[in-house]
């Protein structure tokens, strides 16, 4: 039988809903599983679009009409060892597996986005970062060293001394140079269960860069909530998030926290119960209603005392996992997240250009995130040493295309000031802006090493179609 | 214009099937009409201009579906609705027991509408459009003595239908049931049953429910009381009759 026969269909929504198709569907069990698959399907004139978790927002891990690979039945923590820190995972792993793996004994992932479900195989492949970017890097920076199953069903060990290149392209590669079977991490010591947090309400977006410029220096993360709906003076307004680790008997209490039977997600949403904060969302998603929940936060942050105080590691890393479903708020039409990174020159000034352009168009972002990012070694890393602007826009039927026009305006901006965009997150981006973001000639490295690996291109996603991450023809 | 732009008719060489296609292809609807008998499927084609496209298949090569189905998809442009009419109930004596009969019943009945409805519902529930729509039966309602695989295999459609129903009816997805009485068909040739109507009737019936917002019903609408009042008979007193 033909994997077109034999594998069973599946429908996949990018995590915002606002892409959705059907795929035939596999789940490999192993690394010989997963390198038949792929071998079978070049064989078959069949392409595989490789998946973990399926958090990406847009269509990065959704590929319709032909096969998607999901990583998440090989889900061993294959070593693990205390001393050095270092874990061997295999690519279905999530991040809430390490953690919940290596808490007790004193280690913490060194990067994690903001939800703790994604694989390992989907957070290399994207590069995923956290609110620590700016210190340490995003997650290949993490990796010491992989194993990369290509197209052929050949394996290639690669790392920074093995393979160079490769390494260095398939991290940040979006899954296209081949699927990741094994990967080997160092995580980072910590020596409490918890943070020291503290809060600071910012007046406008002048304030929050400054905050951010002037305390990332002595964080270990921070992050900045953005109102995207007021203008004026008060235009970007919104709040910073810093934590500290804490060292030594700094908190004895948050001792007990490295059990990770202790670290929990909190039940309240500023004093709402987080069961009802996905129908209030609901009840507000529209501008004044937004405006409303906006006004209410940056309120309650003025209100917040700037005094630091203790949070679990959970609970200050995963705020996307507090509302369970949060992304059913939006449905049915879903919603985009729209993430620009812009070197630190022309940062500010793209960002109030963009908040001006989306509140002048009556589209405004209904959740703004502001983080500072540090460049790497990654050929087609999104990472830049600048700050990033997550931005959350509702989509409906009626504003779909004025909002994927307000998208490729804003990017226009970002890409003149020389900024790229996040694959994770992205649903928007054209070829042209694909080929600006990154450059012609890192493209075109890519581009040779994808003819080296995958000549058949059996490795495809509608994300990687739709920018044109293959030349044409 | 059509209510259905593409459909597709599997089991579409004779009686219900082949009325539903001279229907769909008379109101402009594009037909992938399938059947295993290639002669009966080339004359019906003939018959209905170019708007009938033949596939010749067998539902029982369950693994030909999905590709025949893709197929269809990329021929058609899209596909709008699918029926699933293929069908059989073989004689069965009182006290015989024959799993090759069964068999048959379900693979057919059954396996078969599984083997075409579920990249059918894929397809839709990607599209959160489209309309599945399956030939059941009131036999499907009780289990009765008469031919304990042909009910077996029925209710199991009409249970399978209404499981996708109640997935895909808020993606945008009609799943319809349509369950007809005895309908003059080789099928039933030289059976006396009673309400017996003819394969052309029986399709009108079929098309009507796929084109309203009624998702399950019986074709002629007499057989719903008939079927509460049997379906209410409690089963220590249902074994005792002759039904």
């Amino acid at each position: 039988m033909t994997l077109q026969q034999e594998l069973g269909r599946r429908v996949f929504d990018g995590f915002g809903f606002s892409s959705r198709s059907a795929s035939l569907f596999a789940r490999p069990q192993s690394g010989e599983e997963l390198a038949a698959i792929l071998r079978r399907a070049g064989e078959e004139g069949l392409t595989v679009g490789l998946r973990g978790s399926g958090r990406s927002y847009g269509d990065a891990a959704m590929n319709g009409g032909n096969v998607v690979l999901d990583v998440t039945g090989m889900r061993k923590i294959l070593s693990w060892d205390p001393q050095s820190g270092i874990a061997e995972v295999e690519p279905g792993v999530t991040i809430e597996q390490l953690w919940r793996s290596t808490l007790a004994d004193g280690w913490w992932p060194a990067v994690v986005p903001g939800t703790m479900f994604p694989t390992l195989a989907g957070c290399a492949a994207m590069n995923v970062h956290g609110k620590n970017h700016f210190k340490v890097g995003g997650t290949g920076d993490q990796i010491l060293d992989a194993e990369l199953v290509l197209p052929t069903g050949e394996r290639k060990r690669i790392s920074r001394e093995e393979n160079s290149e490769l390494f260095h392209a398939a991290i940040a590669g979006f899954g296209m140079l081949g699927a990741f079977s094994r990967i080997r991490l160092k995580l980072k010591k910590v020596e409490g269960g918890r943070l020291k947090v503290r809060q600071i309400p910012a007046r406008s977006l002048d304030e929050q860069f400054d905050l951010i410029d002037e305390h990332t220096p002595n964080s270990d993360y921070f992050v900045t909530w953005v109102d995207c709906i007021k203008g004026g003076s008060s235009l970007g307004r919104g709040q910073v998030h810093q934590a500290v680790y804490t060292h030594g008997d700094e908190d004895p209490e948050g001792k007990s926290l490295m059990d990770p039977s202790r670290q929990d997600l909190p039940g309240h949403i500023l004093g709402v119960p987080k069961s009802m904060v996905g129908i209030i969302l609901k009840l507000f998603r529209f501008n004044t209603g937004m405006a409303l929940l906006n006004l209410g936060k940056y309120l309650a942050s003025e209100l917040t005392p700037r005094s630091w105080y203790k949070q679990g590691h959970v609970a200050f890393a995963f705020l996307l996992d507090y509302v369970p479903n949060f992304r059913s708020a939006y449905e049915p039409e879903g919603f985009i997240q729209y993430q620009p990174f812009v070197p630190k020159e022309h940062a500010r000034e793209v960002f109030k250009k963009i908040l001006r352009l989306q509140q002048a168009r009556g589209l405004p972002s209904y959740l703004g995130v502001m983080k500072r990012h540090r460049a790497d070694n990654f050929l087609l890393s999104h990472a830049v040493d600048g700050y990033s602007f997550a931005m959350d826009f509702a989509v409906t039927k009626a504003n779909r295309a004025e909002l994927w026009r307000l998208c490729h305006d804003m990017s226009e901006i970002v890409l003149e000031a020389g900024g790229r965009f996040y694959p994770a997150k992205d649903a928007v981006l054209r070829p042209q802006d694909f080929q600006r973001a990154w450059g012609q000639e890192r493209i075109s490295r890519f581009r040779a090493l994808r003819r080296q690996v995958d000549p058949q291109r059996v490795l495809r996603t509608e994300w990687a179609a739709r920018v044109g991450v293959d030349e044409a023809g | 214009m059509p209510a259905f732009e593409t459909a597709i008719v599997v089991g579409a060489s004779s009686g219900i099937g082949e009325a539903l296609v001279k229907k769909l292809a008379a109101e402009g609807t594009k037909v992938a009409a399938i059947a295993r008998r290639e002669s009966e499927l080339r004359a019906l084609a003939q018959s209905c201009g170019d708007r009938v496209f033949p596939f010749v298949h067998d539902v029982r090569n369950f693994s030909e579906a999905p590709v025949l189905f893709d197929r269809i998809c990329a021929e058609l442009g899209s596909v709008d609705l699918l029926v699933y009419n293929a069908g059989v109930m073989p004689r069965v004596e009182e006290s015989e027991y024959n799993f090759e009969k069964n068999r048959q019943m379900v693979e057919i009945n059954l396996l078969g509408a599984m083997a075409w409805m579920d990249p059918a519902a894929a397809y839709m529930e990607a599209r959160r459009a489209g309309t599945l729509c399956g030939i059941s039966s009131v036999a499907g309602d009780r289990g009765r003595r008469g031919n304990p695989g042909y009910h077996a295999s029925k209710a199991g459609l009409t249970t399978y239908l209404e499981s996708l129903r109640n997935r895909l009816t808020h993606r945008g997805v009609r799943v319809v049931t349509v369950k007809p009485g005895p309908v003059k068909t080789a099928m039933t040739d030289g059976l006396k049953m009673p309400l017996m109507i003819s394969a052309e009737e029986c399709a009108d019936g079929v098309l009507s429910f796929a084109k309203s917002s009624t998702t399950e019903g019986y074709v002629p609408a007499a057989w719903g009381p008939i079927m509460f009042a049997i379906r209410s008979i409690p089963s220590v007193l249902f074994r005792r009759t002759s039904i």
